[in-house]
């Protein structure tokens, strides 16, 4: 479901007396809605973590723009890049992680440039809410010397992406449009308006142009010194950046959301609101810090732009007083007024009361399939080496059988590493079906080429699980919904010249111990391939509930050792809640006095 | 008028985002402004979930601050109590009385606390407990055990009064739409 229809459309009068249509939308829904206000016809994107529902949102906009989940960041870049190059106008979304892996194609990008308006939608994670890492994206844009903008709420999304686009075909280059998950993640109001007319399509050749060999590279590097230039006047002149004069005695520099969080812990004080911050704006800076007495920076993660407005010999304060690790937050600039204020930093009301009490993590759901794969782990003394996704929870107590997990297809390679280096104990490298097509396949391919020994095993659950399921090249169905191939793991194993394949069905414990077991023994590469679809995408029980009988129970904890949600384990007993049991019997496999059985009826 | 800061705190699957959905929508009926936040990811996987609405004349910052929460609605007593010391000293808490335990809880590392009763209505602030999953029953589903907290919820509001009855229309699907006004007339009753 098009998440951008989720709320009312509101008419409110403006003081002119003109009406205007308003709705609440989520920071990506407004990415999206920008997209398409923006006259966009291609968008491209891989799943992540907070920037996955901006695509998600297009999919409403799908007769005016196509639309596709690609295997990787680096494709998704590239497609959309090409679609630039013919002159129509695209995005491209990913979270801050996922520019790592298409900042290839990005870098030399803003040497050829663009002749549609091209923006690359990155979100970031500041506080690490879902993420391996926290980046700051702005960083990438000074590596590539391209611009970024930083919407503070959902109506800068949209009004950002009109004039990001107008940026990127005027002075040709691709454009970085920062979301966080605070922008990408809140709702507020945002005022809708009517879709320009979208770009003629036509590819102009012109090789000088288009093809960065040396010849004409060194060209372009110089131009791309010289469009800096010329942006960083555009972005003193920029209607995102703003100076609001209040109070002079202190003058803020807020970029991004720190500009929301400021207005409301200094309402008086002077503010210079930054949302198209790079190339720097200059004669902003030097504007603003003229007409005030003390000058404070409020950026989320890096302290670009203190380290730049330092350097440009104008006194400020920054890092010292609003660190640069994690999320900001109202509650850390009043700790940053305090202290700017020479004042002890402000009490809670109440002291936290989480101490104590029992968390809540994350877990794998009542009958995931991962489950039986990390059960039959746990029978060898192996090194297993994890990778992205849901299964990265079988790190947590009762399973533990994740060792490390480096990034998106790492768990192939780092256990081929590892192999290599000489470890002893045997090693298993597990990846998600969306990860293996994502960057699995050319991890399989080393471990096999390279006469590796170690185990790959893909935990296939037919979906991007961790997410919130979206379509991949194995599903069978694109982004916009149409019935298309579905790439075969086992094909691909072959394909990368492995000799033992073997596919298991997971909740066939006796089936997955042996296939695993015996995988882990061989002394050459394999692939497992553990196939059942997320049963929380399917929404329907696996089978029958399944009941502990009392009686015969022994209370031995073996299938509280799954660490299934549904087995709730007291002292004096152990009993599956009706509620939560979708009846995948992995319990019934591993009692070992036949206890459970499923449920009459 | 003031801010008026709500957070609402439960686990993955137990409807915390339509309830959001359903108390936006009315401030949107009502013409204020709204910040409204929550964070996804892994909080599907049973973990707990806290959505933030800001409802004002003009609402900056999309969280509630620290201390500062006029209502925190716990659909489950242990999330309640979790984010109890974000409740000022005037503000409401108003939670489900039905526990769901932690994952932690099942599998035995830790105890629910036998006392979580007892500790939220010997917080220093307002509490009012509310048998929601029974309510939601006796309404037609248990499922719509978040509609009956947004009714109880609702009598905090000073909203025009048809406002609950159009932001409900406009976020649950018409075929269970009697079943939800249902759940929060009876949340509404609930003192």
């Amino acid at each position: 479901m098009p998440v951008a229809a989720w709320f009312a459309t509101v008419k409110i009068q403006q003081e002119n007396g003109e009406y205007v249509l308003q709705e609440l939308l989520s920071g990506n829904e407004a990415i999206a809605r920008g997209a398409w206000e923006a006259g966009v016809t291609v968008a491209t994107g891989y799943p992540g973590t907070p920037s996955t529902e901006i695509l998600e949102a297009v999919v409403g906009y799908k007769e005016d723009i196509y639309c596709e989940w690609s295997p990787n960041e680096k494709v998704a870049l590239e497609v959309a890049a090409g679609a630039a190059m013919a002159g129509a106008r695209a995005i491209v979304t990913m979270k801050h992680v996922g520019l790592n892996v298409a900042a290839d194609p990005l870098m030399t990008l803003s040497y050829l440039g663009v002749e549609g308006g091209m923006v690359v939608c990155v979100a970031d994670d500041p506080g690490q809410h879902s993420s391996q890492n926290e980046q700051d994206t702005r960083q990438y844009a000074r590596l590539g010397k391209m611009p970024v903008f930083e919407p503070s709420d959902s109506e800068d999304a949209v009004k950002m992406m009109a004039e990001a686009m107008e940026v990127s075909e005027r002075y040709r280059t691709p454009v970085i449009l920062r979301s966080t998950t605070r922008v990408s993640h809140s709702r507020s109001m945002v005022t809708l308006g009517e879709r320009r007319k979208p770009n003629e399509v036509g590819f102009e050749r012109n090789p000088p142009r288009w093809v960065p060999l040396p010849l004409w590279g060194r060209r372009m590097r110089v131009e791309v010194e010289d469009r800096l230039k010329a942006l960083s006047e555009a972005t003193s002149t920029s209607p995102s950046n703003r100076i609001e004069l209040r109070d002079t005695s202190l003058g803020i520099v807020a970029a991004g959301i720190a500009y929301q969080y400021v207005r409301e812990v200094f309402p008086e004080a002077s503010v210079l609101k930054i949302s198209f911050g790079y190339p720097f704006p200059d004669k902003l800076f030097r504007e603003f810090a003229a007409k005030v007495d003390k000058l404070l920076i409020v950026e989320e993660l890096d302290n670009i732009l203190e380290e730049h407005i330092k350097a440009l010999g104008i006194e400020c304060i920054g890092k010292e007083v609003v660190s640069p690790i994690g999320e900001l937050s109202v509650d850390r600039l009043r700790e940053t007024r305090a202290r700017l204020e020479g004042r002890e930093l402000p009490e809670p009301a109440h002291l936290p009361e989480e101490d104590g009490l029992p968390g809540r993590p994350p877990v794998l759901c009542p009958g995931c399939p991962h489950r039986g794969v990390f059960h039959a782990l746990g029978k060898r003394d192996v090194i297993v080496t994890g990778d992205i996704g849901c299964y990265s929870l079988g790190v947590f107590p009762p399973l533990n059988r994740t060792d490390t997990i480096l990034c998106m297809g790492g768990g192939v390679t780092v256990a081929h590493g590892m192999d290599k280096a000489g470890e002893s104990r045997k090693l298993v490298g597990i990846v998600g079906d969306s990860t293996f097509f994502h960057s699995g396949i050319t991890g399989l391919l080393d471990v096999a080429y390279n006469r590796g020994k170690s185990t790959t095993i893909v935990v296939d659950n037919r979906t991007t699980a961790m997410t919130g399921h979206q379509e991949h090249p194995g599903t069978g169905l694109t982004l916009m919904g149409e019935p298309t191939i579905e790439a075969s793991i086992e094909d691909f194993g072959r394909a990368c010249g492995m000799k033992r394949i073997v596919t298991v069905d997971p909740y066939d414990l006796k089936e997955t111990i042996e296939a695993v077991t015996a995988e882990i023994d061989a002394d050459e590469p394999s692939l497992v391939i553990s196939r059942a679809p997320c049963p929380l995408k399917e929404r329907k029980p696996i089978g029958p509930r399944r009941l502990i009988d009392e009686e015969v129970c022994i209370t031995c904890g073996k299938c509280v050792k799954l660490g299934c949600p549904a087995i709730e384990s007291s002292e004096e007993r152990v009993r599956i809640n009706p509620l939560l049991c979708i009846g995948c019997r992995l319990c019934e496999q591993v009692c070992p006095v036949q206890a459970i059985s499923k449920e009459e009826g | 008028m003031k801010t008026i800061n709500i957070l609402l705190a439960g686990v993955g699957g137990q409807g915390v985002l339509l309830a959001s959905k359903i108390l936006s929508e009315a401030a949107l009926v009502q013409g204020l402004d709204i910040k409204q936040s929550e964070v996804h990811g892994m909080s599907q996987r049973g973990g707990s979930v806290v959505s933030h609405v800001r409802i004002g004349d003009k609402v900056h910052s999309p969280l509630v601050p620290d201390g500062s929460c006029d209502i925190l609605v716990g659909f489950e007593p242990l999330e309640g109590l979790r984010h109890s010391h974000n409740v000022a000293a005037d503000g409401t808490l108003i939670y489900a009385l039905d526990r769901i335990n932690p994952s932690t809880v099942s599998a035995g590392f830790a105890e629910y606390p036998a006392d979580t009763e007892e500790q939220l209505k010997a917080l220093p602030i307002k509490t009012i407990g509310v048998p929601a999953a029974k309510y939601a029953e006796e309404a037609g589903t248990r499922r719509a055990a978040n509609v009956v907290l947004v009714g109880v919820m609702s009598n905090l509001f000073d909203f025009k009064t048809d406002v609950w009855e159009k932001a409900l229309k406009a976020s649950v699907p018409a075929k269970v739409l009697d079943t939800n006004i249902k759940a929060f007339e009876l949340g509404k009753k609930h003192i």
